[in-house]
């Protein structure tokens, strides 16, 4: 690995890391989203840093080639990401249509409301 | 000092419509005209036509939904408005005129001993069919429905049915909104929850917006979505009825 490569992979963490940060820092992400876009920019800041670290991990869990341990993690943090994302949508469905709900019931209480009101005033209007 | 409210004045009628202009009015007139004494109302799922103002110069009570959320999510904000104004059973009606308001009085009738009554397309009345690929699926979910509710059951995907007060009470906190979760899975979440099933045969008016579909493509998707939700369903853990407190 070469200079280049080295530096080139360092900055690609840094900006990965910097995007989450900033996102937290203007109320872009919240804490429990961020979570794991943070912890994944952190391992690739160390493993950029610390090239032997990989290997190290790699020989630990017995995968030959050690970019393929990359790869793994990479997709098996997506994938998790994936479904906390399908689970808040879920979530976030159920409470709009409890909202939907509320907003309807209220609606026809009111215009009941209005009614009644109007029907209490009419006979001084006219008398 | 009012005379005592039959089942019916205690029932509300709920007809959950999605862009049903055409229908609703005519539904909702027939209904009255039907049962004596109901209270209807017309839960507009969201309709970007007059379905809202059909439904109300036919005189019913109109919950209009600010989106769609389908037949089950109609359904349940409706449970929650007859549990707020204190009715005893709802019973649900389609607002395209494919239920025949005359099977009302049957299906509340019997209410008395049984918690959910469903109103079944193919127990003998009227001229209801459906063949095919489509028919077997409906079969094999209605065995294991029957099974399941411990009572025989022919047509577990009818949407023409009535909830006594217990029922009334489950539904407006658990009321699927998936497709077929308004059928399939709200039968589970009733037996799950103790509640008492049966069934009375109701004739079945053609659908206004043509037949049923016959085609073996849509009826194995059909069956692979039935299958799905009786699934889910199952996985999921029972809910438990939260049983109101009775003053003696």
């Amino acid at each position: 690995m070469n200079t280049v490569t080295y530096v080139f992979g360092i900055i690609a963490a840094l900006i990965a890391l910097a995007v989450v940060i900033e996102s937290l820092r203007r109320h872009h992400l919240r804490e429990r989203h961020a979570v794991w876009w943070l912890l994944a920019g952190l391992v690739a800041l160390v493993v950029s840093v610390f090239p032997d670290t990989l290997g190290w991990a790699a020989a630990l869990v017995g995968v030959t080639v050690p970019t393929n341990l990359v790869f793994f993690l990479s997709i098996a943090v997506l994938v998790l990401v994936s479904i906390q994302h399908s689970g808040e949508l879920t979530e976030l469905e159920a409470e709009t249509r409890t909202l939907a709900e509320t907003v309807a019931l209220q609606d026809l209480r009111i215009k009941e409301l209005e009614k009644a009101v109007a029907d209490a005033l009419q006979p001084r209007r006219n008398p | 000092m009012g005379v005592m409210p039959t089942a019916l004045e205690r029932t509300l009628i709920v007809m959950p419509a999605f862009n049903e202009e055409e229908s609703v009015a005519a539904v909702v007139r027939e209904v009255f005209a039907t049962v004596p004494g109901a209270s209807c109302l017309v839960v507009d799922d969201g309709s970007v036509d007059q379905t809202y103002r059909e439904a109300e110069s036919a005189g019913a009570t109109v919950l209009r939904l600010p989106i769609n959320l389908g037949v089950g999510g109609a359904m349940r904000a409706g449970f929650k408005y007859a549990l707020e104004k204190g009715f005893a059973n709802v019973v649900q009606v389609d607002s395209d005129g494919q239920h025949d308001p005359a099977g009302i009085a049957e299906l509340v009738e019997r209410l008395d001993d049984h918690d959910l009554v469903l109103g079944a397309r193919f127990a003998g009345v009227g001229q209801y069919t459906v063949r095919g690929p489509r028919r077997w699926a409906m079969v094999v979910l209605s065995s294991i429905l029957s099974r399941l509710t411990r009572t025989k059951l022919t047509d577990t995907t009818s949407g023409f049915r009535a909830s006594g007060p217990r029922a009334v009470a489950l539904f407006a906190q658990h009321y699927p909104s998936e497709y077929l979760g308004d059928t399939v899975e709200s039968l589970v979440i009733a037996a799950r929850a103790k509640l008492t099933v049966t069934q009375v045969a109701v004739a079945m008016r053609p659908r206004a917006g043509g037949t049923p579909s016959h085609n073996p493509y849509k009826a194995a998707v059909y069956l692979a979505r039935a299958g799905m939700a009786l699934f889910v369903a199952l996985i999921r853990p029972p809910v438990a009825l939260r049983e109101p407190v009775v003053s003696l």
